[in-house]
């Protein structure tokens, strides 16, 4: 889903708050415990979870903080899954209760391939619709596989409610200058990408 | 009628809409009285940085554990009792030399191996470093303190699936020979995440 949420690389940011005064809002420590239940309760997954905050009105979701987002992550998904109604919830506040937006369909894994460290390896120029742990700026690039991850639940499945199927995950090298010719700071980028959003480069 | 709804429009305070889901989840019976403060608790005292800092310290000073870390850092932060959530399948542990520097970011939401480095401060779940870091990494990093060498390379690692990482910071020459207690105490989530390291490497200012 190319959304608000894929920032790496977006320009026009200002500087890092690297040292911001400490700050107390109560209800902030209740929502990460809210959403802990639901998650243990199997009530929602985290691909789930992260989808929904994906999927949160643009400018909602780029002007609520951190905790807001999770927040309304944990009480859309109790909506959609039957547990709330947004009635009952809007009901309950003085105004409205903002949820996120249906987005989809999810997509099963790819054929499964192999790849090997060292190998050097493209990302498939797809466009997905759903959830996908792809960020955008690797999107048709090449990198070097570094590392295989243990199998994982494929994410774009998961998080749609679709039976899941679990597959490694390859750290892939890129180079900065190859990201972005000619405007980024030389370095190396490292991405953890599931294989089926592979492909080989031969 | 136009007009006059404008305040019942707008949003609810966002502590109005947490408390609204509490009462909903209570009325339901699926929260439990109390689980709240004990999540809380369990969360401030158990996924602290000082885990992540023995975890340093312990490789520091005992090179089978390092090596035991550097590959298979999930079951090695286990030997000292530090557990990692089921999303957490894996723990990949980045070593610093004077020469690389390895930074952690998640550009899609927040995600950091928070049962072992502490829960991610404020800035690295904010818009700014999650946009910033992987295009301008030297550039971000010298606006948070660490003005790293040209000759250094810079690694970036994205945190995108359920693996998680953290950095080994290099052990700064000058506490050679102390002892794993008073070498965690040296040890800062910072310099677990990558935004600043213990030796000293910033370029000296010229002039």
């Amino acid at each position: 889903m190319d959304g608000m949420h894929d920032l790496g690389g977006k320009q026009g940011f200002g500087r890092i708050n690297y040292r911001p005064e400490p700050h107390d809002e109560t209800w902030e420590p209740l929502v990460r415990a809210l959403s802990a239940l639901a998650v243990k309760k199997k009530i929602y997954n985290m691909d789930e979870y992260r989808h929904a905050i994906e999927r949160m009105a643009p400018v909602h979701y780029l002007s609520a903080p951190y905790y807001e987002r999770v927040l309304t992550a944990a009480a859309t998904l109790c909506v959609e899954k039957g547990i709330v109604t947004a009635e009952e919830l809007a009901a309950l506040v003085d105004g409205t209760f903002p949820l996120s937006k249906p987005i989809g369909p999810g997509r099963p894994n790819a054929p499964a391939q192999k790849f090997l460290i060292g190998e050097t390896v493209r990302v498939k120029n797809e466009f997905v619709s759903g959830h996908v742990r792809m960020p955008g700026y690797i999107r048709g690039k090449q990198g070097v596989v570094v590392a295989e991850s243990p199998p994982y639940p494929f994410p774009d499945a998961a998080a749609h409610n679709m039976q899941v199927t679990e597959e490694p995950t390859y750290d892939v090298r890129f180079r900065s200058l190859e990201l972005w010719p000619d405007s980024a700071d030389e370095s190396f980028i490292h991405v953890g990408v599931f294989q089926s959003y592979l492909e080989k480069t031969g | 009628m136009t007009g006059s709804h404008a305040t019942q429009s707008q949003p609810a305070p966002a502590a109005q809409r947490a408390a609204a889901l509490e009462t909903a989840l209570t009325a339901r019976g699926i929260l439990p009285p109390g689980f709240v403060d004990e999540f809380n608790d369990h969360a401030e005292e158990q996924w602290v940085t000082r885990n992540g800092a023995q975890v340093v310290a312990r490789a520091w000073t005992d090179s089978a554990f390092r090596e035991r870390l550097l590959k298979n850092g999930k079951s090695a932060v286990a030997e000292l009792g530090f557990g990692m959530p089921e999303h957490h399948r894996h723990l990949v542990v980045l070593e610093n030399t004077p020469d690389i520097h390895n930074l952690i970011v998640c550009t899609l939401c927040s995600c950091t191996a928070y049962t072992i480095i502490g829960a991610a401060p404020d800035w690295y779940k904010d818009l700014e470093y999650r946009a910033r870091v992987v295009r301008e990494s030297r550039t971000a990093l010298k606006e948070m303190g660490l003005d790293l060498p040209a000759s250094t390379e810079i690694r970036v690692w994205d945190t995108t699936a359920d693996t998680r990482y953290m950095v080994l910071p290099v052990q700064p020459p000058a506490t050679y020979g102390w002892s794993p207690e008073k070498l965690a105490d040296i040890v800062t989530q910072e310099s677990m995440i990558g935004t600043s390291r213990l030796d000293d490497v910033n370029t000296p200012v010229k002039g």
